[in-house]
């Protein structure tokens, strides 16, 4: 073949995108075509008294609770959620109706003239709240998960710990802020509902559908549209909206869009769960980290979603790249008053990976070990074993990746530098991560729930088409698919087309989420390939199918999580350079130095493309992104007040590739996107500690807090 | 009340409300790829140029651009072909929501920025957001567009 798959191409989908010609779900219209809003809850928790409603003008409609089949409830994970609060609300915001018709105006008139009378409970604010309460908002102990990992025999360890260590880290909110709000358009006709949209996800809103209108499998058609950035956000989320457009076309008997204002999006859809994170280590007399306990407690919200494969994620991570023989990992996803905690890019790896290397670093701290060297004693090898006693079957890089980390961002040099520069009263800091993410989905999810299918078509012309239910949201879906098809059949890629899923065409090959497009959808598409070009001369046009299988020699148990959690890890060292402001305590920062084991790169400039935003997305968690909750409201609802990194924020970033293969991944390919995000927020909260030198659990790291240790202490 | 307004280079006279927004003006004579989201100025998505500077359309009043020059993204199509293949070559384009927007501002750039430095580039992209690309791409690609990639 002698082809690189790795050299970069062309991405098909930008010319649209840079004229502005390629149409997002705003740009759409239907002949009829009329607009919903939703009339949200005011309140945090309460009963629903009763809702007055005005008269209508004509062509104006209310779609609420009435409108919808009992028992009214959506199924994402669980079915605890309404699609019309039916007659509590949990959180400020909820769902309770929509207003539909032709003008915006006369629609916002009508919301405002809606009076709905509560009957006020005690809201659960915060975590402790939540495990405490005795008014629980989800089953007996308002968990929507609570599990224990255990390895080894901590007990044991505990006897014979030379030193013992222990700390407590916490993480805030996040919220995607993919550019493009949620979106969608329900389209009812002769029987049929079609979804249009901006979505990760058309099977989950297909499924979700087919249960809460109790369809037959034909009456349920879904159509991803461009959609303009998800990161998780649109993984879950758009079901509830297609939920309610469709009962809205239902009842209008004309289609109906709902578009979100970007203010409404912030305040009230899907976030990233916040946590508190306790560690305690035992460690021998060489330092060697024997066991560990762990208590993790993320903020679920309102609603279940899908806090229960987060809360394991996080779990199953807890860790780090650091091999501890002893574990006892607890962890707990507590329900709250507040809007959904939902999937974020990393789902709920960010979270621990700060705790465990804020935790690792403050063990050096405390006894004066070298941070670096401390680290690297503790490291994860071939063979080991992981959080859940599945086996690293691969070659892992890290020492190798960190010499090299060390080489581009002259680490050393300038960490002695820096302590030289600071007594002259110039706050510099620099700090170093090391971390992996778990490809696919967690546990034996692609095997006992996805079980993906794929479809290539070849056609008359020669041309052949991919059918998937995977989706180009930005992150290159479209062009490493179409890669990986033309290069295994050694045709141009001119010639293999990729076009918006349509469930109606295409095959379930599951959700766009946990890089499984390229390391899974992406394998099935190369044995599709492959089995096509043995093929290719039987007919004109042919079809064929692959399946998913789940790879020999791997194992998992769900009820115990024994196993592999998952079949590849991908790794990264980050390093941040930030300078503080001394009056200030503002942080700018310098330079980013990346290194990542991704298996084989697709296409070099989307891996890139990935490597810089979600570093820099990484920095904006860990940095300016604050999300604050008082009383059941954010006190950031707008893009003026919840901000994100702009062209300013922004570090040089320098990254680079050091590949191991991964035998089931296309060619080699393991997961991306999440990995370049779970390293900056650690490195760039260890490099602010440097620049300080005070010790910081939290993040974002923020000025005032800052100035608040040094004034006080912790 | 009614204003006269220069769009892509085309004399037209509307007859507008006082509180309508530029935004507003070119959704009514259908141009798609200016977007609204933030409604508030911050995001960049709806930016146009105004006599060959950016605005937000989304808070600019119509009134106030009366008699001035609008310029979308229809209308450097030639010159947006051509930075956008800088774009694609360093992998800036991934959503590309806010793409449209980010063009605008690199072609006024373009005419009115003194000093093609990184720190000045930065600066004046700085109303326009993205949150796919860490802005790295952007960069290089700006430089190369400007020929003063190293």
């Amino acid at each position: 073949m002698g082809r690189d798959i790795a050299l970069s191409i062309r991405r098909d989908d930008a010319i649209a995108k840079i004229s502005g010609e390629a149409k997002y779900t705003c740009d759409v219209k239907f002949e009829n075509m009329l607009y919903g809003k939703t009339l949200r809850s005011k309140i945090a928790r309460g009963k629903i008294k009763s809702i007055k409603y005005p008269s209508l003008p004509e062509g104006y409609y209310i779609v609420d609770k009435d409108d919808v089949p009992k028992p009214n409830k959506l199924k994402i994970l669980k079915s605890d959620m309404s699609v019309f609060a039916q007659d509590v609300v949990n959180y400020v915001g909820e769902p309770i109706a929509l207003v539909v018709g032709e003008d915006k105006e006369i629609i916002d008139n009508i919301l405002s003239k809606i009076e709905v009378e509560y009957e006020n409970i005690q809201p659960i604010l915060t975590l402790e709240e939540g495990l405490n309460t005795k008014e629980p908002i989800y089953g007996d102990n308002n968990l929507f998960a609570d599990y224990v990992v255990e390895k080894g025999d901590i007990n044991e360890v505990k006897n014979r710990a030379s030193y013992v260590y222990e700390g407590e880290y916490e993480t805030g909110y996040q919220e995607q802020f993919y550019l493009e709000t949620q979106g969608i358009i329900a389209d009812f006709k002769d029987g049929k509902i079609t979804i249009y949209g901006s979505m990760q996800c058309p099977y989950y809103i297909k499924n979700a559908l087919l249960d809460f209108f109790k369809a037959d499998s034909d009456k349920i058609r879904v159509v991803q549209l461009t959609t303009g950035g998800g990161f998780g956000g649109k993984e879950d989320y758009p079901s509830l909206i297609a939920a309610q457009a469709a009962a809205a076309s239902i009842k209008c008997k004309r289609p109906v869009k709902i578009v979100y204002d970007r203010d409404e999006d912030i305040e009230f859809t899907t976030k990233r769960h916040p946590s508190k994170i306790k560690l305690k280590s035992y460690l021998d007399d060489n330092f060697k980290v024997i066991g560990m306990e762990a208590d993790i407690i993320l903020d679920g919200g309102a609603y279940a979603s899908l806090s229960e494969v987060v809360l394991q994620r996080a779990m199953f991570a807890i860790s780090g790249v650091y091999n501890i023989e002893n574990l006892y990992v607890k962890g707990r996803a507590v329900a709250t008053n507040k809007a959904i905690s939902g999937a974020f890019r990393g789902f709920g790896a960010p979270q621990a990976f700060f705790a465990i290397e804020i935790h690792m670093e403050h063990i050096a701290k405390k006894f004066n070990l070298n941070p670096l060297d401390f680290k690297i004693n503790n490291l994860i090898k071939r063979g080991d074993k992981s959080s859940t006693g599945g086996t690293f079957r691969d070659e892992i890089k890290l020492k190798e990746m960190i010499k090299r980390a060390e080489i581009m961002s002259s680490y050393n040099e300038k960490k002695s530098r820096f302590k030289e520069e600071r007594k002259e009263g110039k706050l510099k800091g620099i700090g170093m991560s090391l971390f992996f993410h778990g490809g696919g989905f967690t546990g034996s999810g692609e095997r006992d729930h996805i079980k993906a299918k794929v479809k290539l078509l070849k056609k008359i012309d020669e041309t052949v088409e991919i059918l998937i239910s995977n989706v180009e949201m930005g992150q290159g879906a479209m062009t490493t698919s179409r890669k990986i098809v033309a290069y295994t059949l050694n045709i141009p890629i001119e010639k293999v087309i990729f076009e918006n899923p349509d469930t109606d065409r295409v095959p379930d090959s599951g959700p766009t989420v946990a890089s499984r497009t390229t390391v899974v959808v992406g394998e099935l598409l190369r044995e599709a390939a492959e089995e096509l070009k043995n093929r290719w001369n039987e007919n004109e046009t042919l079809i064929v199918e692959a399946d998913y299988k789940y790879p020999e020699g791997y194992e998992w148990d769900g009820d115990k999580f024994k196993g592999d959690a998952y079949t590849s890890y991908s790794f990264g060292v980050n390093v941040v350079e930030v300078e503080v402001d001394s009056i200030t305590y503002e942080s700018t920062i310098k330079n980013v130095y990346a290194v990542y084991d991704i298996g084989q790169a697709i296409d070099e400039r989307i891996v890139k493309g990935q490597i810089d935003g979600g570093i820099v997305q990484g920095l904006g968690y860990a940095g300016i992104e604050v999300m604050e909750n008082k009383e059941g409201r954010f006190l950031q609802r707008t893009s003026s007040d919840y901000i994100i990194p702009t062209s300013k924020d922004v570090p040089y970033i320098y990254s680079e590739l050091l590949c191991e293969p991964f035998k089931y991944g296309p060619y080699g390919a393991k997961a991306l996107g999440e990995l370049t995000f779970v390293g900056s927020p650690p490195a760039y909260a260890l490099s602010v500690e440097d620049a300080l030198g005070l010790e910081i659990s939290n993040i974002p790291v923020r000025p005032e807090n800052i100035l608040e240790v040094l004034r006080h202490g912790k | 009340m009614k204003i006269f307004l220069k769009i892509n280079k085309k004399d037209m006279e509307f007859d507008i409300k006082g509180s309508e927004t530029v935004y507003d003006i070119l959704k009514s004579i259908n141009i798609t790829s200016v977007r609204k989201s933030c409604d508030s100025g911050v995001c960049g998505l709806c930016t146009v140029l105004l006599n060959g500077k950016p605005i937000p359309s989304c808070s600019y009043l119509a009134a106030k651009a009366d008699g001035g020059h609008i310029t979308t993204i229809e209308a450097v199509e030639e010159e947006a072909e051509k930075f956008g293949r800088f774009m694609n070559e360093e992998g800036a384009v991934q959503c590309a929501y806010c793409t449209p927007g980010f063009v605008l501002t690199v072609m006024s750039m373009k005419d009115n920025l003194k000093n093609f430095d990184d720190e000045s580039i930065n600066k004046y992209l700085v109303g326009n957001l993205c949150r796919c690309s860490g802005y790295q791409g952007h960069l290089r690609a700006i430089k190369k567009y400007l020929g003063v990639a190293e």
